[in-house]
C-alpha cells in the first residue's frame, strides 16, 4: 500500500510539488490573517516556511537543495526551478504599464550600475577587513557579494581556490535569502510602493530569486519592475567583476 | 483559445532567453544579460500591439494571467528548494559580506528616488 503510494508519488512529482506549495500556502494565508491580523503578508509567510522548511531538510538529508532533496518533494525543484521561475515572471509583464517603465528607465539603468559597484566594494571590504590580501581572492568575494552567479563567474576566469569560489557563493546566498525575508519588513520605511522605487530596487539588489521573492512578498503589482532590472545585474556584474573591477583592486592593494 | 497565451508566453520567454545568451557570448560574459527583460519586453510589445494586426482575446489572455497567479507560488517552490544551510554556516565572511551589500543597497534606495522625482519636476517645468 504505502509502496505504492510512495511510486505514484515519484512519478508525478510535479503534482506533487503543487500539492505541497498549496498546503503551505494556505497555512501561511490563514496564518497571516488569524495570527498576525494581515500585518504580515502571507505570501510573505509562505516564503519564509519555504526557507525555513529548505533549512530543516539541508540538515537532514545534508543534500544542497532544500526540501527538494526529500525522495518524495523532489518535484519541487522542477517547480522552483529557472524555467517555471522565469516563465511566471514574463507572465507578470502583462499587465504592465509602458508609461511607467519609460518614466524609470534612465534611473533604473543607473541603479543597476550603482547596485554592482556597491555590492562589490561593500564585499571587497568585508574581505579585506578579515584579512584578505590576494586581489583575486578580494575580488571574487566582492562579486560574490553581487550575486552568487556573479562570484564564481568571476573566480573562476581569474583563476581563483575553490574555497574562495565556495565563499563568494555563500555570500551571494546569503544576500539572496536576506533580500526575500528583509523586503516587506522594510519596504515602507525606504518607499518601495511604486514602480519606480520598485525599478531602482532590482537594480541594486540584482538577485534575481531574492528581487522576485521580496516583490512577491510585498506586493505582487511591483514584480515585473524590479525584475525588468534585476535581469540585466549579473551580466554587468560578470562583464565588470573580472576585468576593471579586478584592475581597480589589483592597483589597491600594491 | 488559452493555449495561445500559453504559446505566445513561451515563445517570449524563449526568444528573450537566447537573446540573452546570444548578448553574453557576443560581450564575452559567461551568463545571461538580461534575458528575463528581453523577454518582458517582447511580451508587452505584442500586447501593446494595434489590435486589427494581433490581439490575444479574453479566453487566450487566460493562458498568460494563469502563469502570472502562480507566480508566488512558484516563488515559494523556489524558497523551498535553496540551500538555507550552506547559507547559516557559512561562516563570518559571507555572512558579513552579504548582510552588508543588503543593507547598503536597501539604502541607496530612497536617496536614487529622490533624483528621480528632481528629474520629473524638471522636466515639468
Amino acid at each position: 500500500m504505502t509502496d505504492l503510494l510512495y511510486i505514484i508519488a515519484q512519478k508525478n512529482s510535479l503534482l506533487v510539488a503543487f500539492v505541497f506549495v498549496g498546503v503551505i500556502m494556505w497555512l501561511s494565508y490563514k496564518a497571516s490573517k488569524y495570527l498576525t491580523v494581515g500585518h504580515l503578508h502571507g505570501s510573505a509567510i509562505a516564503i519564509m516556511a519555504g526557507l525555513i522548511l529548505a533549512y530543516f531538510s539541508g540538515q537532514y538529508t545534508g543534500g544542497s537543495k532544500g526540501v527538494a532533496d526529500i525522495e518524495l518533494l523532489t518535484g519541487v525543484a522542477i517547480m522552483g526551478g529557472g524555467m517555471f521561475r522565469d516563465f511566471a515572471i514574463v507572465a507578470t509583464a502583462f499587465g504592465v504599464n509602458v508609461e511607467d517603465l519609460r518614466k524609470a528607465g534612465v534611473v533604473g539603468a543607473a541603479s543597476i550600475i550603482i547596485g554592482v559597484l556597491l555590492s562589490f566594494f561593500v564585499g571587497a571590504g568585508v574581505a579585506v577587513a578579515f584579512g584578505y590580501t590576494d586581489p583575486v581572492a578580494i575580488t571574487t568575494i566582492g562579486a560574490g557579494a553581487a550575486t552568487y552567479i556573479i562570484g564564481p563567474v568571476t573566480g573562476a576566469s581569474l583563476g581563483a581556490s575553490s574555497e574562495i569560489i565556495a565563499l563568494s557563493i555563500a555570500a551571494g546566498l546569503v544576500k539572496s535569502i536576506l533580500v526575500m525575508v528583509s523586503t516587506p519588513l522594510v519596504a515602507k520605511r525606504i518607499g518601495l510602493d511604486n514602480p519606480t522605487a520598485a525599478m531602482i530596487y532590482g537594480g541594486l539588489m540584482g538577485t534575481t530569486s531574492g528581487v522576485s521573492g521580496g516583490l512577491a512578498a510585498t506586493d505582487p503589482k511591483l514584480v515585473p519592475y524590479g525584475a525588468m532590472t534585476a535581469t540585466f545585474y549579473t551580466g554587468v556584474g560578470c562583464l565588470l567583476a573580472p576585468s576593471v573591477l579586478y584592475l581597480i583592486i589589483k592597483q589597491l592593494s600594491t | 483559445m488559452i493555449i495561445y497565451g500559453v504559446a505566445i508566453l513561451a515563445f517570449c520567454t524563449l526568444v528573450g532567453k537566447y537573446t540573452g545568451d546570444l548578448i553574453g557570448i557576443m560581450i564575452g560574459v559567461q551568463s545571461n544579460v538580461g534575458g528575463v527583460g528581453i523577454a518582458m519586453l517582447l511580451l508587452i510589445l505584442l500586447a501593446n500591439f494595434p489590435k486589427r494586426i494581433f490581439h490575444l482575446d479574453e479566453i487566450s489572455q487566460k493562458g498568460v494571467t494563469f502563469w502570472s497567479a502562480m507566480y508566488i507560488p512558484i516563488i515559494v517552490a523556489m524558497a523551498a528548494k535553496q540551500n538555507a544551510v550552506a547559507a547559516m554556516s557559512s561562516g563570518a565572511v559571507a555572512i558579513t559580506a552579504g548582510v552588508l551589500a543588503v543593507v547598503f543597497s536597501f539604502a541607496m534606495i530612497p536617496p536614487l528616488m529622490r533624483l528621480s522625482n528632481n528629474r520629473d519636476i524638471k522636466k515639468d517645468d
